[in-house]
């Protein structure tokens, strides 16, 4: 009973949706379609899970699509000046840890709302990257990047298999080192952590760095997919991953959730999605029905805590 | 600064949400100077005219927003419910010719979706952020999937009249910005129900404890909330003269950027609606001086990102000297 009754909402709904579009259209269940939801899921993971460790310290990044845009921007850029491809990913890293330390010290030092100060330097990136590129696309470097995204290592497409790569290396640091140990544990309770005598303000600009240099690392892949790097690319998809790590079951407020969580999120959206295309279904549905697959996620979710909470 | 054994309370020369204020004046007429000094063509009657009717428009998005957010709530469904109650409005005035029938459709679609709101944090004790986030979707996907892709355009002037006309040489817009900022401060100030609003936002359990009817509250903020978007629905409908549902998507950053630069707190119990006002014209007064000086439109959001840095920044720094400068 209770493990049954650990099983997050996105789950529950994530057996449903395949159940219902394999029997809807078996083309659901094709290679060809399976491989394409996973590299959707791949690309939303790369902001979800840095953002499922920020709402741990129940914090919230606003910026990370913009930063996907400004990132993928830079790297562009500079590939087209004539820069190698490991030194245009470091600039644009370099660029993305700096900004991640700059919410991070508003954030943890000066006690500022994570939402307020992410809402502003969103404007920040989206700007500076629609500065740089007078609001038009940037393409025409050379295929390099688009290649890496199309290439596979072994029989799994690069994208997924960085995400997987990703998803065991933040499984890793949250759960078996201690820097791991206190972003689990601010959450829950600043104060205690405090008393422990570990700062949690550098435990918090660590974490928003680190989310930061993720998102900044993943822009490569993004712009790999069309070989070209647009400085609105990202807008939006920080609400998406938000969506993805709450549907996991990961809470907003008491800093509570798991890693996991985030990867049937992502699952859950893009599934749906695909399976809303597969049927036809108008896309302008789709964005009603991600709403509502949120609401009843989360109405899951409180049914759940309910159903444990009895004395059975 | 000396450490007094007692502790004691400074004489309040100005409270502090009026010290806030009169900062939020002061710079937007050092703006408005340093503007008209550059450019003589910012002072002109009907610049400023434009630039105060846009500010409505932003506040009457972020009035409803102001007081759920005093109230220790979030609605981040305005922008979304703005779109779908303008595309019904806009559709109902076209079928039936009769600009009456948009009003009915914007204000109850407009009210619904807020009562909607309301129940959802209430009955299925949804945090605000994620029942108004749900929302967003819910809605702005109605007003894609009710469009089809297509613009409503060409509405009869005598509808028009909400967003361009005049009353007593004032924009309407004006006028509705006016009644509406009277009704709000009137009822936060002066109403038990504004006091309550207040309380909760400050400390809810406490509220509860208290025998403040905590939902009953909640859902009154919310509907108003959805009421006043409604209403923006309209005057945004009159004044851009088309629906499509693009129209309320990039508004609700800059709805919250206006409360919050505003002075209002995030985490409720504090602020007030006329900070709203001068948030929105603060807003709207850079966007206009930016607009005047040829800065390319790239530049916008990273001036407005810097505002909203900026602003907290000075609320921080005003809140540490009268907590002592610690």
């Amino acid at each position: 009973m209770q493990r049954l009754g650990a099983v997050p909402g996105a789950g529950i709904l994530l057996v449903l949706m395949f159940v219902l579009f394999t029997l809807a259209n078996p083309r659901f269940l094709s290679q060809t379609n399976l491989v394409n939801v996973g590299l959707q899921t791949s690309l939303l993971l790369m902001i979800a899970l840095p953002m499922t460790l920020i709402i741990l310290t129940e914090g919230l990044d606003l910026s990370a699509g913009a930063l996907l845009g400004l990132s993928g921007v830079i790297v562009a850029e500079a590939l087209l000046a004539g820069w190698g491809i490991t030194a245009a990913c470091a600039l644009a890293l370099a660029v993305s840890i700096a900004f991640g330390a700059l919410n991070g010290v508003m954030i943890a030092y000066l006690a500022l709302p994570a939402f307020v100060v992410t809402l502003g330097t969103m404007g920040l990136m989206q700007g500076i990257a629609l500065v740089i590129t007078n609001g038009d696309p940037v393409g025409g470097f050379t295929p390099t990047i688009e290649t890496f995204y199309r290439s596979q290592l072994g029989v799994v497409p690069t994208p997924i298999a960085i995400a997987v790569i990703l998803y065991a290396a933040l499984w890793l640091l949250l759960y078996r080192t201690r820097l791991g140990n206190y972003v689990i544990a601010i959450g829950g309770n600043k104060d205690a952590l405090r008393l422990a005598g570990i700062s949690a303000n550098l435990v918090h600009l660590g974490v928003y760095m680190l989310g930061s240099a993720i998102i900044g690392l993943s822009a490569v892949l993004l712009i790999g997919r069309t070989n070209s790097a647009h400085p609105t690319v990202g807008i939006g998809m920080e609400f998406e991953a938000i969506a993805a790590v709450v549907l996991g079951g990961t809470s907003f407020e008491k800093g509570q959730g798991w890693l996991f969580g985030a990867v049937l999120g992502a699952l859950a959206i893009t599934v749906l999605r695909n399976g809303l295309n597969i049927l036809s279904i108008d896309s302008s549905l789709q964005v009603v029905c991600i709403g509502i697959l949120l609401i009843l996620a989360l109405l899951i979710d409180q049914a759940r805590k309910q159903w444990l909470r009895q004395p059975t | 600064m000396t450490i007094s054994a007692t502790p004691h309370v400074r004489p309040a020369r100005l409270s502090p949400d009026a010290a806030a204020l009169l900062g939020r004046v002061f710079l937007i007429v050092l703006i408005a100077g340093a503007l008209s000094a550059v450019d003589p063509g910012f002072a002109s009657v009907s610049n400023l005219l434009n630039l105060l009717r846009q500010a409505s428009l932003l506040f009457l998005v972020a009035s409803g927003l102001t007081l759920v957010i005093i109230g220790g709530g979030l609605d981040l469904s305005v922008g979304a419910n703005l779109t779908l109650s303008a595309c019904l409005a806009a559709a109902a005035i076209k079928s039936t010719g009769n600009p009456w029938y948009g009003v009915i459709v914007a204000i109850s679609t407009g009210t619904l979706i807020g009562f909607a709101n309301g129940l959802m944090i209430n009955r299925l004790r949804l945090p605000p952020f994620l029942a108004t986030f749900g929302m967003l979707w819910v809605a702005q996907g109605m007003a894609y999937w009710f469009m089809a892709g297509q613009t409503i355009y060409g509405m009869p002037m005598s509808f028009r009249y909400f967003g361009t006309g005049f009353l007593l040489g004032v924009p309407l817009p004006m006028w509705i910005t006016l009644v509406i900022c009277v009704a709000c401060s009137v009822l936060l100030r002066r109403t038990t129900f504004g006091r309550e609003a207040y309380f909760m936002g400050a400390n809810q359990t406490a509220a509860f404890l208290s025998g403040v009817p905590v939902e009953r509250r909640r859902l009154l903020l919310y509907v108003l909330s959805g009421l006043t978007a409604g209403v923006a629905a309209l005057v945004y409908l009159a004044r851009l003269n088309a629906a499509e549902p693009g129209i309320g998507e990039p508004l609700l950053l800059p709805a919250i950027a206006a409360v919050l630069v505003g002075g209002t707190s995030l985490f409720g119990g504090s602020g007030n609606i006329v900070g709203t006002v001068l948030g929105a014209i603060l807003l709207t007064i850079i966007v206009n001086g930016l607009n005047l000086l040829n800065v390319a439109a790239t530049w916008h959001p990273l001036v407005n990102g810097a505002v909203v840095l900026i602003a907290i920044l000075a609320d921080l720094a005003i809140s540490r000297r009268r907590s002592g400068g610690t």
